[in-house]
């Protein structure tokens, strides 16, 4: 959609629309982001990578909820050294921002994986510092301040593209660690990843999930995530994209106005229409025109008293 | 697939009610539910076998309120299934994906292994419609060919032709080696198949060249069903979403991977 209505900038990052695919969802192969893209996506974030391949759990990896899905897929990956070739594919027939999403089990993982993605053509990274259900790696390290200002810091100076850092609400106070990734350097702040969740089924008397703990997306977060957004954006200056259970237009306008910069979408990818991102962005346009905003921009924040 | 129905269709754990051996490695498993009673031909079901796995599997048959699945016992999953009894209580998702058309004429099946199931499920509904309904049916030895009786009595009369690679039983040849011959003899409208990829993709260059319409149902990795994960990614589609069953228009745009390569549990490429 040509649309300048539309269009944002975000941690350097030109996006004809403010809503973007996140991280997990169908973004292994540059043709499903391609395919999002198309749809009318601002940008695409792939799934984590690391530096070495991960398996993943073994199934259910992913059970409903009422308002939502509980997943616990194990961040399965090829491995950041066959990954190059995805990305480099991907930036051959994309014709919007690329954001790889990379994880470590240390500063220096985070930093290699970042900076092959980078070589390989990423136009910004995002760390993985709040993936709920994989030991020593994700929220491990996104809710521990020390490691998260040692993971950011060590990217930032490795690598000269945007760096984007996706907090998790499993957290005591997420402004003190949205001000952490700030002050290490971060240039955008995805809120939220899932909320750690539980599914137990009544007639086995188990745990549903392998993993038996997984994170929870979908509408039934998307109250806390706005939450979370408006916190950080009170007391932060980085932009932010505002991530969780958004699923139509009024949804993006909400997170704008709560203080994000842009959006990222994933669950509604599988509860909503294929041309999610084209009726997001026609509510958006609509809503803009209704209003007498001349720019989403004009949006940003707007909720905020004083 | 609505939208809608993704959105509300979430686990149910239900009794097994009824379990028969097909063959040595075979087994068909019956569950109540209600959603997945109301699958088509080639549509599929997520059965969550509790504490170990949850895998896809073709429909079967559908109706009165039940679903059965033919599973072959080939790993952990499958194994562990095999030794369930009626009673024990299994988890269902589903019936998710597209089905086969249900095309009129003259119509080929070809079926290798236990993708026979949704094969034989399909003619079971195009026997009343179809003109004329031949089956190529594949496998390894005679008593690893399912459904051969069953095939018989839903079939145009001598129209059911057996291939064992051993020989045991019918012409000793892979599924794919008579095609030819029976579709340049008998002229069909469509051919519909469901089995080891390679043979599918063969079945395909053949109508490819031949210029018959034809449909596939194609097996990947699956995690979440629901389109989300991108683990079972073809090209551009998504075989729990935009397949399982797919036109030959579409498989010809997926021919760098169709029959020849797919993702891994590392979102790695294997080579098929």
């Amino acid at each position: 959609m040509n649309n300048n209505l539309l269009s944002v900038n975000i941690a350097g990052l030109k996006l004809a629309s403010p809503a973007v695919l996140a991280s997990g969802i169908l973004g292994y192969s540059a043709d499903s982001m391609q395919m999002v893209a198309e749809s009318g996506a601002g940008a695409v974030v792939t799934k984590s990578v690391g530096v070495t391949p991960r398996m993943g759990y073994a199934n259910p990896t992913v059970v409903q909820a009422k308002g939502g899905l509980i997943n616990a897929v194990g961040l399965p990956n090829p491995g950041i050294n066959d990954y190059v070739g995805e990305i480099t594919y991907a930036k051959s027939i994309l014709k919007v921002p690329l954001i790889v999403s990379v994880y470590g089990y240390s500063a220096e993982e985070y930093a290699l994986a970042a900076k092959k993605a980078v070589e390989a053509g990423a136009d910004a990274v995002e760390l993985n510092v709040s993936c709920p259900h994989v030991k020593y790696t994700g929220s491990e390290i996104g809710a521990n301040p020390k490691l998260l200002k040692d993971v950011v810091s060590k990217v930032k100076a490795d690598v000269r593209k945007p760096v984007i850092v996706k907090l998790s609400p499993n957290v005591t106070d997420i402004v003190e660690i949205a001000d952490v990734a700030a002050k290490a350097g971060a240039d955008a702040l995805t809120v939220i990843n899932t909320v750690r969740a539980l599914a137990i089924d009544v007639e086995t008397t188990l745990p549903v999930l392998s993993n038996i703990r997984g994170g929870l997306s979908g509408p039934a977060i998307k109250p806390i995530a706005l939450r979370c957004v408006y916190d950080i954006s009170e007391c932060v200056k980085t932009p932010i994209m505002g991530c969780g259970g958004i699923t139509d237009w009024r949804d993006v306008v909400e997170f704008l106005l709560a203080g994000a910069s842009a959006v990222q979408i994933g669950t509604a990818i599988a509860t909503e229409k294929p041309d999610l991102f084209q009726t997001i962005n026609r509510g958006v346009t609509d809503y803009l025109k209704k209003k007498g905003f001349g720019s989403v921009k004009e949006l940003v924040g707007k909720s905020h008293r004083s | 697939m609505s939208a809608n129905l993704t959105a509300v269709n979430t686990l149910r754990t239900t009794p097994i009610v009824d379990v028969k051996t097909e063959t040595d490695t075979v087994k068909t498993f019956t569950v109540k539910d209600k959603l997945c009673a109301k699958a088509k031909p080639g549509q599929f079901l997520m059965l969550w076998i509790p504490g170990v796995d949850e895998i896809p599997l073709s429909v079967l048959n559908a109706g009165d309120g039940e679903v059965s699945v033919s599973v072959k016992a080939v790993g952990d999953a499958t194994r562990h299934l095999h030794q369930m009894k009626t009673g024990e209580i299994l988890g269902v998702r589903g019936p998710f994906g597209t089905s086969f058309t249900e095309s009129r004429g003259r119509v080929l099946l070809v079926g290798g292994g236990t993708g026979t199931a949704p094969l034989l499920f399909l003619a079971k509904k195009l026997a009343v419609k179809a003109d004329r309904l031949s089956f190529v049916i594949g496998a390894r030895s005679k008593g690893e060919l399912l459904f051969l009786n069953e095939l018989d009595a839903v079939c145009t009369e001598q129209s059911v032709l057996a291939t064992t690679e051993d020989g045991s039983y019918g012409l000793q040849c892979l599924a794919t080696e008579p095609l030819e011959k029976l579709v340049d003899k008998e002229k069909f409208n469509i051919i519909y198949t469901c089995g080891p990829e390679l043979m599918m993709r063969k079945v395909f260059d053949l109508t490819e060249k031949r210029k018959i319409a034809m449909e596939a149902s194609l097996e990947r990795l699956m995690r979440c069903g629901i389109g989300l994960c991108g683990s079972c990614v073809i090209g551009k589609y998504r075989v729990c979403r935009d397949g399982p069953v797919f036109t030959a228009a579409q498989l010809s745009e997926i021919k760098d991977e169709f029959g020849i390569s797919r993702l891994g549990f590392d979102g790695s490429r294997i080579e098929l």
